[in-house]
């Protein structure tokens, strides 16, 4: 379908991002790769008075080196994370996880920041930014702030980026030590968003798990950690019994939406059994 | 894999190696994909105006008020039409399929005047100057609705004191339509053979409603000029639509041309006359302007007509050593809201499948036509035969289960076997050749049948969280629609024929017309082939003209794997139609008798006389020119045939699957699937493993994939290809599939149809194996599409998964789900 008329703002800069967003008028929608915003404008479900374009912001796109921590632009396409060397070396759970998203095609253009901005709670990469304990920075006319992970994720298809504000950048940590990582992505057909996933990150130390994250996506309206199974695990003995046991834990306290994939219940059961093989895979058992 | 030949690029004095065979590459293929061609959408014409359709919200209700004065005065906007606008003018849109006499059909209109019976159907038109301008003004329009109760569930819309989809009719029954073979002295008493049954099997199995999702969207031009129409539709049957949209408007059949230009699927989902081809000549009627209408993917999903959506109940009786004694099916289909094309027929036409391909003695089917406020129904890919097909290799399985037999013993004991051809069903059809057991054996190997039965035992033994399973489907089908005569005693409205004509030009080139219209079946290619056989041209010199009225005057178009079988005939009677007239002027020229002339390879020369002689392609410049052509005969060599078949052609093979069961998570992935099919004479082998492997696509996402599920009120709840779960390359296994061959005995080429093999035979094939997989875990049944939650409940909670429904296709979804409703990815 034909999407609701428009105006378009196509910006260079960041500081010229801003002031097309301040001035654009009531309902200013920020375009990045378009795989998400452009179908809800065709569906008419959005119908913003104007569109900023950050397609030409080069200053947004790509990945750099930050000394304990990588910084990747929120433009920076899914395609480049998939061969970006930085992401490959200090955090392939980003590469991991991005290359379950879609297809070619929409890896292509989607973007990294419009994924987590976006915040769709079947979306693969806010449960590994909750992992990896990414950062968040935004801009905004009041200026530049950072946000960890934990409190960027605010609600259903809601994060801590305001109105007129931009997600500029994400740190993420470098892991010191001996880390394992996995991706568990449960869908029915490869193109398909998640039902249920989990990003397990796990150190190994003298035989025992010394610390385990997880991340579950889609098991309720934000991403979330999975702080039984965190808890269970820290310490304990790089066993299959013991992964087994604390994976049991996965979806205490969530409250996962039901629809035509999965009802609640089951949802709950896939949690428990992906984090299994997650945790399992990741602590290299 | 079939070796692809290009171009052959022989010396030419070397004899060509016959087409028919060779796996050429299609033609039609790179203006078709690179999208460099017609398709309707593509064409704009001067003074071109757009419509934009305003549709129903709401599934049931009564119109009470329109108001689209701010419609009128919306930029760009130059008329809206509502359903008075038209109410004295559109008449019905056609049932061709009255499958009983006292069938009941409500009728209906393009557009709504004053009750809407499903979501989307059209309640306003807008047109304006340019598509935006019309989408921009659909929500300007103010309807009011008065709702009436949803009928959805086709059990309780049968049961006593049920609402009702139309209030003006009795009951939401269209029809009962009832085969008995001991009735029609096809076969002996249903009744005593069930009583007189060592063991009897009754299942209840749910064809869920599927989406036909052909990758063209709908869409039509129309342009008038003086009192004529040219109609340009992204359609499977132009010449059908000329016939009923010219009974529908009052214009004249001469009056108007319909052209199909190059159609991007249809999988049976454009053999429809919709309604707005119906408003897009109103319109430009009214106004004197060419129109268009094209229809964006949701308008696609929730009004093109659907298929599938069936109860079947099944009972089979038999002996205890594994002879079958008789069948019983009884099935609710549900038609929609309305009767559309062939509506009621689709079921009727799958009630001669049920036996497949087993010598049963006793049959009883009927069905009920049931009306609910969905979108209709119509055909789909196989029509009637894959219900049918499904049901009965199911139950076989559970037959052998009962019977603690093997599922491949049993139906050897049970099909026809090869010597016993042509074999007459219990449905009254005459099986024309085939050898099941070869085509068996063949896909046993192809499979790799006895380690993996092994791997399967492993697998049990040790308990693996992943279970394997195999599962079969020995099946026929019938194509090649359709004898005439049968179709008349059918009450179908037309007949079964095809029309071919071949224009011999001046320079030797050979123009085939084909009434078959082709949608991405590679008709150009196999045809070509057909012609540079039979006429011994080049199949460079061959073009294949379709699918415009103007230009094929006859025709009964593409669908039920019929255009090779009948259209291709056409085309091979055609051309010995132009070799006898073209031998005429042979003699005539050569100064021979005519029955001393050999034909071979494109010329006719004298017998004995080796280095004279005369090509076709010179014949045809000699005639252009006439100086020099016998008395008595016309100037041309040009022929026209049209060819009826006297029986359907019955294409059969073995497809087995292997399926591995993640039973910690229901998810299930086909490990192996392998076919041999026989579809006769083999024109084009390229072809023919394009229509298996597209075939075994739509039956597979049948078994595992696709449902249209609507929610309580009636709304298309998988309204986007999101929630629409089409499997695209990368969830489908590599197939290995392979051909017996057994030409038909009906036409002169010797095919079966290859078209709705693949579709009508795989579903079956993997439920079976899924069901194979986990039998032993307790699980008797798993509703389709297999979801994994479905596979998941069905062996933690038993039952067949359907209850607590992942998708529900009706009313029965009694707790209300919770949180966003959108599933996972709101895009
Ligand atoms: C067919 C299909 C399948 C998909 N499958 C998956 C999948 O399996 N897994 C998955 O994770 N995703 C999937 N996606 C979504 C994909 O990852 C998108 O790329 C992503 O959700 C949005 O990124 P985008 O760059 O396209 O953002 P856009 O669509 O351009 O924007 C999305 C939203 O974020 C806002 N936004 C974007 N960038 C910024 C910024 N820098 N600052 C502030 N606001 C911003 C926009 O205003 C908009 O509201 C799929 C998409 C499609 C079309």
């Amino acid at each position: 379908m034909i999407p609701a008329p428009f105006s378009y703002a196509r910006p260079t800069t960041v500081e010229e991002a801003l002031q097309a967003i301040a001035e654009g008028g009531e309902d200013v929608k920020v375009l990045a790769g378009g795989q998400s915003l452009i179908p809800v404008m065709r569906l008419r479900l959005a119908a913003p008075e104007t569109v900023v374009d950050l397609g030409r912001v080069d200053g947004l796109r790509g990945v750099r080196d930050d000394g304990d921590a990588i910084v990747i632009g929120a433009m920076t396409t899914h395609s480049d994370v998939l061969s970006d060397p930085l992401i490959a070396e200090h955090a392939p759970l980003i590469a991991e996880a991005t290359g379950t998203v879609a297809d070619r095609q929409v890896r292509h253009r989607g973007t990294f920041g419009g994924a987590l901005v976006h915040a769709d709670p079947a979306g693969d990469l806010p449960a590994v930014a909750l992992a990896l304990d990414a950062e968040f920075v935004i801009v905004g006319p009041g200026g530049r702030r950072t946000v960890p992970a934990a409190e960027f994720f605010v609600d259903y298809l809601t994060t801590a980026v305001e109105e007129g504000e931009l997600l500029v950048e994400v740190r993420v940590p470098k892991l010191a030590g001996s880390w394992g990582m996995r991706y568990e992505k449960f869908n029915r057909v490869a193109q398909a968003w998640s039902i249920v996933a989990v990003a397990a990150v796990v150190r190994r130390e003298n035989g025992r798990i010394a610390e385990a994250r997880v991340g579950l996506t889609n098991m309720g309206p934000t991403p979330l950690r999975a702080r039984q199974v965190e808890e269970a695990l820290a310490g304990a003995e790089a066993t299959a019994e013991a992964v087994a046991a604390a994976a049991e834990r996965a979806a205490e306290g969530t409250e996962p939406s039901s629809d035509l994939n999965a009802q609640a219940d089951y949802r709950q059961h896939l949690a428990t059994v992906l984090t299994r093989r997650a945790v399992t895979a990741a602590a290299g058992l | 894999m079939t070796a692809v030949e290009d171009r052959a690029g022989l010396p030419s004095d070397e004899p060509a190696a016959p087409e028919i065979g060779k796996a050429r590459r299609r033609k039609e293929d790179a203006r078709l994909i690179t999208g460099k061609t017609t398709w309707t959408d593509n064409m704009v014409l001067p003074g071109m105006l757009h419509l934009a359709v305003v549709r129903s919200p709401v599934a049931h209700a009564r119109i009470t008020h329109v108001d689209v004065s701010a419609v009128r005065e919306a930029p760009g906007v130059i008329a809206v039409y509502t359903g008075q606008d038209f109410a004295e003018e559109q008449g019905s849109l056609p049932c061709a399929w009255p499958v009983t006499p006292d069938m009941v059909n409500p009728g209906h209109p393009s557009i709504a005047v004053d009750q809407v019976n499903h979501v989307g159907e059209a309640v306003a038109v807008i047109v304006a100057r340019t598509k935006a301008a019309a989408q921009d003004a659909v929500e300007l329009a103010d309807v009011d609705y008065e709702p009436l109760p949803v009928v959805l569930d086709m059990e309780r819309a049968v049961a006593e004191g049920a609402d009702l989809v139309h209030d003006h009719l009795e009951s939401n029954t269209s029809y009962h339509f009832v085969f008995d073979a001991g009735e029609m002295g096809t076969g002996s008493d249903t009744d005593q053979a069930f009583a007189d049954a060592d063991v009897v099997v009754s299942r209840r199995f749910v064809q869920q409603r599927l989406i036909p999702a052909f990758m063209e969207p709908r869409s039509v031009v129309v342009q008038p000029q003086g009192d004529n129409y040219t109609m340009w539709s992204a359609t499977q049957i132009p010449h059908i639509l000329r016939v009923m949209a010219a009974m529908v408007t009052g214009i004249p059949e001469h009056k108007l041309r319909v052209v199909a230009p190059d159609v991007g699927g249809g999988f049976g989902g454009k053999l429809q006359v919709n309604p707005e081809e119906i408003l897009c000549l109103l319109i430009a009627r009214r106004l004197g302007k060419p129109v268009k209408w094209t229809e964006t993917r949701s308008e696609s999903l929730m009004t093109a007509h659907h298929g599938r959506d069936q109860i079947q109940f099944v009972d089979v009786a038999a002996d205890r050593e594994g002879n079958v004694k008789g069948l019983r099916v009884r099935l609710l289909a549900d038609m929609g809201a309305y009767l559309r094309l062939i509506t009621p027929g689709v079921p009727a036409l799958g009630a001669f499948m049920y036996p497949g391909i087993y010598k049963f003695p006793a049959y009883r089917f009927e069905c009920d036509g049931v009306f609910t406020n969905k979108v209709p129904t119509d055909a789909y890919r196989g029509a009637g035969r894959p219900e049918a097909t499904f049901a009965i290799e199911r139950i076989m399985d559970e037959l052998a289960v009962e019977l603690g037999m093997d599922p491949l013993e049993l139906r050897r004991r049970n099909w026809i076997d090869a010597a016993e051809f042509p074999f007459t069903t219990v449905a009254g059809l005459a099986y024309d050749s085939g050898d099941y057991e070869t085509a068996t054996q063949q896909a046993l190997e192809l499979l790799g049948y006895d380690e993996l039965r092994a791997e399967q035992q492993r697998r049990r033994e040790s308990n693996d969280p992943v279970q394997l399973g195999i599962g079969f489907s020995t099946f026929t089908e019938m194509c090649g629609l359709a004898p005439s005569r049968v179709l008349g005693s059918l009450s179908f409205g037309a007949g079964g024929w095809e029309h071919a004509a071949i224009r011999m030009l001046p320079t030797g080139k050979v123009e085939v017309v084909t009434g078959s219209t082709p949608h991405g079946q590679g008709h150009e290619t196999a045809w070509s082939q057909l012609v540079a056989d039979s006429l011994g041209v080049p199949f460079e010199d061959v073009e294949v003209l379709h699918g415009d009225t103007a230009i094929s005057s006859r025709g009964l178009d593409t669908y039920g794997s019929r255009s090779l079988v009948v259209g291709g005939s056409a085309v091979v009677k055609a051309a010995d139609k132009v070799i006898a007239k073209a031998r005429k002027i042979a003699a005539h020229l050569l100064e021979a008798s005519e029955d001393d002339l050999d034909f071979a390879g494109g010329k006719f020369s004298v017998r004995g006389t080796p280095g004279t002689g005369l090509g076709i392609q010179e014949i045809a410049l000699a005639i252009f020119a006439a100086h020099d052509y016998p008395e008595g005969i016309e100037p041309s060599i040009d022929a026209e045939a049209t060819f009826d078949p006297e029986n359907f052609s019955f294409p059969h093979g073995t497809h087995l699957c292997a399926m591995e069961v993640d039973t910690e998570t229901g998810f299930v992935k086909i490990r192996k699937y392998a076919c041999v099919d026989d579809v006769g004479t083999i024109v084009n082998p390229l072809i023919v493993e394009g229509q298996v492997h597209g075939g075994l696509a739509q039956g597979i996402a049948q078994a595992l994939y696709e449902e249209a599920v609507y929610d309580d009120d009636g709304n298309l709840t998988t309204g986007t290809f999101v929630d629409y779960l089409v499997p695209a390359a990368s969830d489908l296994p590599h197939f290995d599939t392979g051909n017996t061959v057994h030409a038909a005995p009906g036409n002169p080429i010797g095919a079966k149809g290859v078209g709705e093999a693949g579709c009508i035979a795989s579903t079956p094939a993997v439920v079976n194996a899924a069901l194979d997989a986990v039998r032993h875990l307790g699980v008797t049944d798993i509703r389709m599409p297999l979801t994994p939650e479905r596979v998941w409940r069905a062996l933690h909670d038993g039952g067949d998964g359907g209850e607590r429904a992942t998708a529900r296709t009706n009313a029965q979804a009694a707790d209300s789900t919770e949180g966003p409703s959108m599933t996972g990815g709101a895009l």
